[in-house]
């Protein structure tokens, strides 16, 4: 199950869509492991005609079909940060008539949502869509470090080593969700970790 | 009248304390005996005598210690005091508007004296007298917002207005009720307030925002809100929540009346001239319980409010914990008399507790 029904939350919490396919001079693809679904299904023979895929496939075996979908440019690097030179570059050179679709992991979106943003382009016009692990960033208030693809609530700063709880307050500009000490006023107390949605 | 500075803290012995004077003109928050989340604004043009509201930014006998307090807090964690770059003609405009209100409203504290774009300013309690060109940022030894507001108690929130929506793009946060500017900087209205129950569903945020955008150049608007904090700590920040959430713990029925206090926030709002932000003060006050407890309106209507506060908004604001043994305090001071409306003292007219 690569589609997710995400609870109702608050409201810094990002909302994902479908990506559809807008007219555009160009089109910029970035998506990580089951983004790569999400691609398959908007692609076009006229937007890959146009189109720049920048892919990281996190062990998922998609970079074939996407690389048949025969786009101008095809990218596959093995991590986000990896490709984020690339991204800048590709950003900083684009034109007027860009569109950007951003898929995959929640994380994943919201790096490339603010390198995007970072380039002028604003948020509301970039289209996203959730595709596989639920898994979050989180930003550990505390010590101010991310620890990526975080699957269960509580968990440990992989940092300071704090016991965090998961909240939906979310930062765009940090592409992050917000971790806070779970057991500050009853140290040691932690509970069992469950799964986010669980 | 001249102010008698207290020297204080705000952390490790907690010598922070109030005069007479200051319990008395103490912004309690409560019109009447509950409380609900309501768009509480009114115009932020004076006040009775002596009150917190006389003045555009009120300097009580606190000011020196705070700024002391501000310091530490800054020395440890520089991201507490952030501006986005588009922020800082608000910065300046910030600076104009509490130097020339302190000046004028506090004319033997403060100095502005202004030629052209040369200023000097004078600030007789931090013992500062500086020269600077106005909008040139090389000539003082912060950006604007950060000089100013380290001389201006209460945490600065500098707003961005476009899209219809307020942007949260500059602050100065040193004394915040658990929240994170470095977290909330970029945030929209909506966003920043996310966390805060029920008041979506009430339409809150709708209707302030609406309000807010519409304020206007020389007429400020303000309002009151409220939480609780064990010690007198200036700095419940979520940054270092997990250094002093652990104070919740130590309350006792002996020294609830002491250690458990008030926190009233003062929150006054001002177009900025050149850049069109607004400006967001929002001014800390800290009051003992065994203090407020001195005048009889305050005791009977502190009990009632707590104990009729919904669950979902004791739990917010951080005290679900603590309620009955709060409630067990309080109750002591209420009788069940009448209170009369609003939130002055009434000393004179309300009747003193019945034993």
């Amino acid at each position: 199950m690569t589609k997710f029904t995400f609870p109702q939350s608050i409201k810094s919490r990002p909302i994902y869509g479908t990506l559809e396919a807008r007219e555009g001079a160009a089109h910029l693809l970035v998506a990580d492991a089951h983004g790569a679904e999400a691609i398959l299904d908007v692609a076009t023979p006229e937007m890959m005609a146009k189109a720049h895929i920048i892919y990281i496939p996190k062990g998922q075996e998609f970079e074939d079909r996407l690389r048949a979908l025969k786009p101008a440019s095809f990218y596959s690097g093995p991590s986000y940060s990896a490709a984020e030179p690339r991204l800048h570059k590709t950003l900083a050179d684009a034109r007027m008539g860009l569109q950007v679709y951003l898929t995959g992991t929640e994380g994943l979106m919201g790096q490339a949502m603010n390198a995007a943003m970072a380039a002028g382009i604003p948020h509301t016009a970039i289209q996203t869509e959730h595709r596989g692990s639920v898994a979050r960033r989180m930003q550990c208030v505390h010590c101010k470090g991310i620890t990526e693809d975080v699957e269960t609530d509580p968990f440990v700063c992989s940092h300071c080593g704090l016991n965090l709880f998961v909240r939906d307050h979310y930062s765009r500009r940090l592409a992050a969700y917000q971790g806070v000490c779970i057991d500050a006023e009853d140290p040691g107390n932690v509970p069992e970790s469950k799964g986010i949605y669980e | 009248m001249t102010i008698q500075f207290n020297d204080e803290s705000f952390r490790d012995d907690y010598s922070f304390y109030n005069s007479e004077r200051a319990i008395k003109r103490f912004p309690f928050p409560f019109h009447e005996d509950s409380y609900m989340y309501s768009v509480n604004m009114e115009q932020h043009r004076g006040g009775p005598k002596d009150s917190v509201y006389e003045k555009r930014f009120d300097v009580d006998e606190h000011y020196v210690s705070e700024m002391r307090d501000r310091a530490l807090v800054l020395a440890d964690d520089p991201l507490r005091c952030q501006s986005l770059p588009h922020m800082t003609l608000a910065g300046w405009d910030l600076l104009e508007l509490i130097m020339v209100s302190k000046s004028e409203d506090y004319p033997d504290l403060f100095e502005l004296h202004r030629d052209g774009n040369t200023w000097r300013w004078i600030n007789k309690p931090l013992g500062i007298d500086d020269t600077f060109t106005f909008l040139d940022e090389a000539t003082l030894p912060y950006g604007p917002m950060e000089y100013i507001t380290r001389q201006a108690q209460g945490d600065f929130a500098v707003l961005d207005q476009r899209d219809d929506n307020l942007w949260m793009d500059a602050g100065m946060v040193t004394t915040q009720a658990d929240w994170s500017l470095d977290f909330d900087i970029g945030m929209n209205f909506f966003e920043w307030h996310a966390p805060v129950p029920l008041a979506h569903e009430k339409g809150i945020f709708v209707r302030a925002l609406k309000f807010l955008l519409n304020i206007q150049q020389g007429a400020p608007a303000r309002r009151l809100n409220w939480t609780m904090t064990v010690n007198p700590l200036l700095d419940t920040s979520p940054e270092n929540y997990h250094k002093w959430g652990i104070q919740k713990t130590t309350l006792t029925p002996e020294n609830i009346g002491a250690k458990q206090h008030l926190r009233v926030e003062l929150q006054t709002f001002f177009r900025l001239p050149r850049s069109n932000a607004l400006v967001f003060p929002i001014r800390c006050y800290l009051c003992s319980f065994q203090d407020l407890m001195t005048v009889p309106k305050w005791g009977r209507r502190l009990h009632r409010v707590v104990r009729d506060l919904p669950v979902e908004l004791a739990t917010y604001k951080g005290f679900i914990a603590n309620r009955p043994m709060m409630l067990d305090y309080l109750k002591n001071f209420d009788d069940g008399l009448p209170t009369s409306p609003g939130i002055w003292p009434d000393l004179e007219s309300e009747p003193p507790l019945k034993t």
